[in-house]
């Protein structure tokens, strides 16, 4: 069986950090799996500028910003493997993959990184009754068509749904000569970023329809018109409030899901809300060894996030593999759990352990719903350890906070760390 | 000259291609869609019913338990997903009970083997997961499930290997009695045949009519199916149906030969014919009517929701027969439920009756078996990679969700008869019926069609017909485009 100190899984942004990050740190026998033809992963088909500000002080597009990770792995000769699409992973880190000119392989890693990103969420999970024609697309489908092929999936659009995706594809559509006549939101509040809702419908005059949800699909082979309603507070369509849409075209942009089908079949323990693994402070999982990072850990809504996340799995991941095995018994501790409480839906990571933590850790975290003037709150048992006010949240931005090793060491035996927004 | 027509590509259409495909004669089927499959027979319960439910004497009864007993052979001959897991009519009250009775009797009656009432603690036994409010139910044996689209595409391509003609994106537009034979209208020319079979569906009473004075009626009833993700896998073990209604069979819950969980359908008449759409009323009611037996089906996990139009004829049986006024027509005609499970007894029942009309002798050279598309999921890693040195693209995963492989989508799209579409690539290998639902593989299958059936891309449709799937290129008026491309 080959072996190697680090196997990735994914070349895409985290991927990319990661490796880079754990060469850095100094190993050396690292291996990616892609399953694309190329690296970068969704970064290639993201064409739009906007990425780069926090990690390289300018804007770029996505294949610009992949590419300059791309070169990291090249120069340093970091090997990678394309087309290849990895199949199962153990717990004791044997990853079986399948490619063209290897078959069916094994790897045996010492440490292995998931950064297999994430997959977005289909028309059935939301169940629109309907015809099912030609012409649902998801956003990031259409944007892969539009943006790589150079077809367009349809002339008049209609978008359910306000992620940053969809938000995107509104003004692509519109600029390569498509109608987009509405998006629609289910939710009171958009879930993409404001900058994308004031750049991509607002100076292009599409409206904008919060609570309101596509509840009919028309058109036997292709879409014909859709039905959009109003819902109200509970969701439930208010009668009356319908409205018919004639549109070849219905994109959704309803959500992402990390993809964790081989994270599920290691037996990792896995966090309902994220839909990511369980992971420790140093972002790795509860199978000793396997780290896991950017989009499949939990979504994110800038790519800068995930090469900070990515690079400090890379880090990570070098220093379990340079621990000798008693070291690692040794520093075994208890892990303190962070709850994410009233108005937070989660942190990453979800436990800490004072001992082994950095001199920082980065929370990152969403909140539930559109809050203004209030505080984030960390608490550690009853003490409150950190607070500061923020004048918006929103759940379409991620927050983050920091908890220092400090905050931690004034409090015997810490039981837990609760993150929450408190009115005062 | 034809010496039999089929009218319709469904379950019935291609059981009877395959079995008539076993005598010397010339034949064709007409199917008015791209692809066989595409209407009734893609959209059920996958189910293959023991035959408990239908009236003893009736056709039905008859026709269902033959199917049933055909089926497990079938399955080994043509290679198609079949499993015999036994079905449940579980019953929660008193007058249940009775009715579940009935059943028994009635399938009894019908020479259904191995029926067997249980109590409440081998049910829960059985079935872990049943609502603790069932106070036992009907254990039927030898019911079982099937892969309805691989059915359907196995007969067919076990008929076009003994010499069956398939005729697509043909529709049949009128019928005449002419002399001794039969003049069929389509909208591509005038066929002249010595019989006409008509398995159309929910539309075999338009044809019934043009040629017979004695009038049939055929009313679509739809019915409503949620399906969900392989990971609701194990909810249930055996298809449970719960007491039967005036209205149908009432809402199941059963696994797929997929390892997936369906369940539905609904049961409404309706008067739309193409009516196969699904609706917030039909959703809301299978969510509400299958919890009732199965308290825990985790309907997060749905990964799609379908329709299909059972074609139901008044009288309430299957219609297999010549009318009077008509002879050389044969109607195969009402087929509803069961209809699937007596596919393979009506095909029999059907090819027999046609040799005997025009005294067709049978082949000797007739190939009885089909193989099926490599699975390389059910290989083992050895076996795999010798698939794969020989044939590279069986190493090339093109659907994630289902870990479909290059290989057997250009399998799927070589037969004959082959995929032509996304749909086509879909039920024949399960390219993009995993929980993304395409979403990752539609532009990867729409390249692989383009480069093997050297089509453009505005060629390329969802299921045939208008669905094409992109509409001119990047800043491209689509008028110029279209007059250009297509």
């Amino acid at each position: 069986m080959e072996k190697h100190d680090l196997v990735i899984i994914g070349g895409g942004p985290a991927g990319l950090a990661a490796a880079d990050s754990a060469y850095e740190s100094g190993i050396r026998d690292i291996v990616i799996l892609e399953r694309d033809h190329e690296l970068g992963g969704i970064l290639n088909q993201c064409i739009h500028n906007g990425f780069g500000l926090h990690t390289f002080n300018e804007e770029l597009t996505g294949p610009e910003y992949a590419e300059r990770y791309i070169r990291r792995i090249l120069e340093k000769k970091i090997p990678f493997i394309l087309n290849t699409m990895v199949m199962d992973i153990t717990k004791d880190k044997v990853v079986t993959a399948i490619n063209h000119e290897k078959g069916m392989f094994k790897i045996k890693a010492g440490a292995i990184i998931l950064a297999m990103g994430c997959r977005e969420r289909p028309r059935g999970a939301l169940n629109i009754p309907g015809y099912r024609p030609a012409g649902i697309y998801s956003a990031g489908t259409a944007q892969r068509l539009v943006n790589m092929e150079g077809f367009m999936p349809g002339r008049k659009v209609v978008i359910l749904g306000s992620g940053d995706i969809g938000l995107i594809m509104a003004r692509r559509l519109t600029l390569e000569g498509a109608k987009v006549e509405v998006v629609a939101e289910l939710l009171p509040y958009s879930g993409g970023l404001k900058r994308n809702i004031v750049q991509c419908l607002n100076d292009f005059d599409i409206p904008l329809k919060l609570n309101h949800t596509v509840i009919d699909i028309e058109g036997k082979e292709r879409v014909t018109g859709v039905t959009i309603a109003e819902v109200g507070s509970d969701r439930k369509l208010i009668p009356g409030t319908e409205e018919h849409y004639d549109c070849d075209t219905l994109l959704l942009s309803v959500g992402l899901i990390p993809e964790n089908e081989l994270t599920r079949l290691m037996g990792a323990s896995m966090n309902r809300v994220t839909g990511g693994p369980d992971v420790s402070e140093s972002l790795e999982t509860d199978v000793a060894g396997v780290f896991a990072c950017g989009n499949v850990l939990h979504v994110h809504d800038l790519v800068d996030y995930v090469s900070q996340e990515a690079k400090l799995a890379g880090k990570n991941a070098a220093q379990y593999l340079e621990e000798k095995d008693g070291d690692r018994e040794l520093k075994k501790e208890r892990r303190i759990p962070i709850y994410a409480e009233n108005g937070i839906r989660y942190t990453v990571p979800m436990t800490v352990s004072p001992k082994k933590m950095p001199d920082t850790v980065t929370i990152r975290f969403r909140v539930a719903n559109i809050y203004k003037d209030i505080f984030e709150s960390v608490y550690v048992d009853d003490k409150r350890i950190l607070h500061r006010k923020k004048q918006i949240v929103a759940p379409g931005e991620m927050e983050n906070i920091s908890l220092t090793r400090e905050n931690l060491q004034n409090i015997s035996h810490p039981g837990k760390i609760t993150v929450k927004l408190e009115e005062t | 000259m034809y010496d039999a027509v089929i009218i319709g590509g469904g379950v019935t259409g291609c059981s009877v291609a395959r079995e008539l495909s076993r005598y010397h004669g010339k034949f064709c089927l007409i199917e008015k869609e791209e692809d066989v499959c595409c209407g009734t027979s893609k959209a059920n319960s996958a189910i293959v019913h023991a035959g408990y439910d239908a009236e003893p004497g009736t056709l039905k009864a008859k026709l269902n338990v033959e199917g049933n007993m055909l089926m497990e052979p079938l399955s080994h001959e043509l290679n198609f997903p079949f499993r015999r897991i036994g079905s449940l009519v579980v019953f929660m009250n008193k007058e249940e009970e009775s009715v579940i009775h009935e059943l028994f009797e009635r399938g009894r009656k019908n020479g259904v083997p191995g029926l067997r009432l249980i109590d409440r603690k081998e049910l829960l036994f059985m079935e872990p997961g049943i609502s603790p409010e069932a106070g036992g139910a009907l254990l039927a044996p030898s019911g079982g499930i099937v892969c309805p689209f691989l059915l359907t595409i196995a007969l067919a391509e076990n008929a076009a290997v003994n010499g069956m003609e398939f005729r697509f994106n043909e529709e049949v537009t009128a019928i005449q009695k002419a002399e001794k034979n039969y003049e069929v209208n389509t909208s591509v020319g005038k066929i002249q045949c010595r019989m006409v079979i008509n398995a159309a569906g929910v539309y075999a009473d338009k044809f019934h009519n043009m040629v017979s004075k004695k009038k049939i009626h055929i009313t679509p009833r739809r019915g409503e199916y949620i399906l969900l993700d392989h990971a609701s896998s194990g909810i249930v073990r055996h298809t449970i149906f719960q007491a039967p209604t005036i209205a149908g069979k009432g809402v199941l819950v059963t696994p797929t030969v997929h390892e997936n969980v369906l369940t539905g359908p609904t049961a409404l008449f309706i008067e739309n014919r193409e009516g196969n759409n699904t609706t917030q009323a039909g959703l809301d009611q299978i969510m509400h009517d299958s919890l009732r037996a199965v308290p825990d089906i985790p309907f997060r996990q749905v990964i799609t929701s379908f329709s299909g139009l059972r074609a139901s004829e008044e009288r309430g049986d299957f219609v297999i027969e010549e009318p009077e006024d008509a002879p050389g027509f044969l109607d195969c005609a009402g087929i509803d439920s069961p209809g699937l499970s007596s596919a393979p007894a009506i095909g029999k029942m059907v090819a027999k009756m046609i040799a005997e009309d025009l005294s067709l002798k049978e082949k000797m050279s007739f190939i009885r078996e089909r193989e099926a598309i490599p699975d390389p999921k059910a290989m083992s890693i050895k076996e795999r990679n010798l698939l794969i040195r020989k044939k590279p693209a069986y190493g090339n995963i093109i659907c994630r969700c289902e870990g479909i492989s290059e290989g057997e989508i250009l399998e799927a799209i070589h037969r004959v008869p082959g995929a032509k579409s996304l749909d086509g690539v879909k039920r024949r290998v399960r390219a993009g019926m995993g929980r993304c639902q395409a979403g990752f593989c539609s532009t990867r299958v729409m390249d692989i069609l383009e480069r093997e059936l050297k089509m453009s891309p505005g060629e390329i449709t969802k299921c045939g017909g208008a669905s094409v799937l992109v509409m001119g290129k990047n800043k491209e008026a689509y008028s110029k485009w279209k007059s250009t491309t297509l």
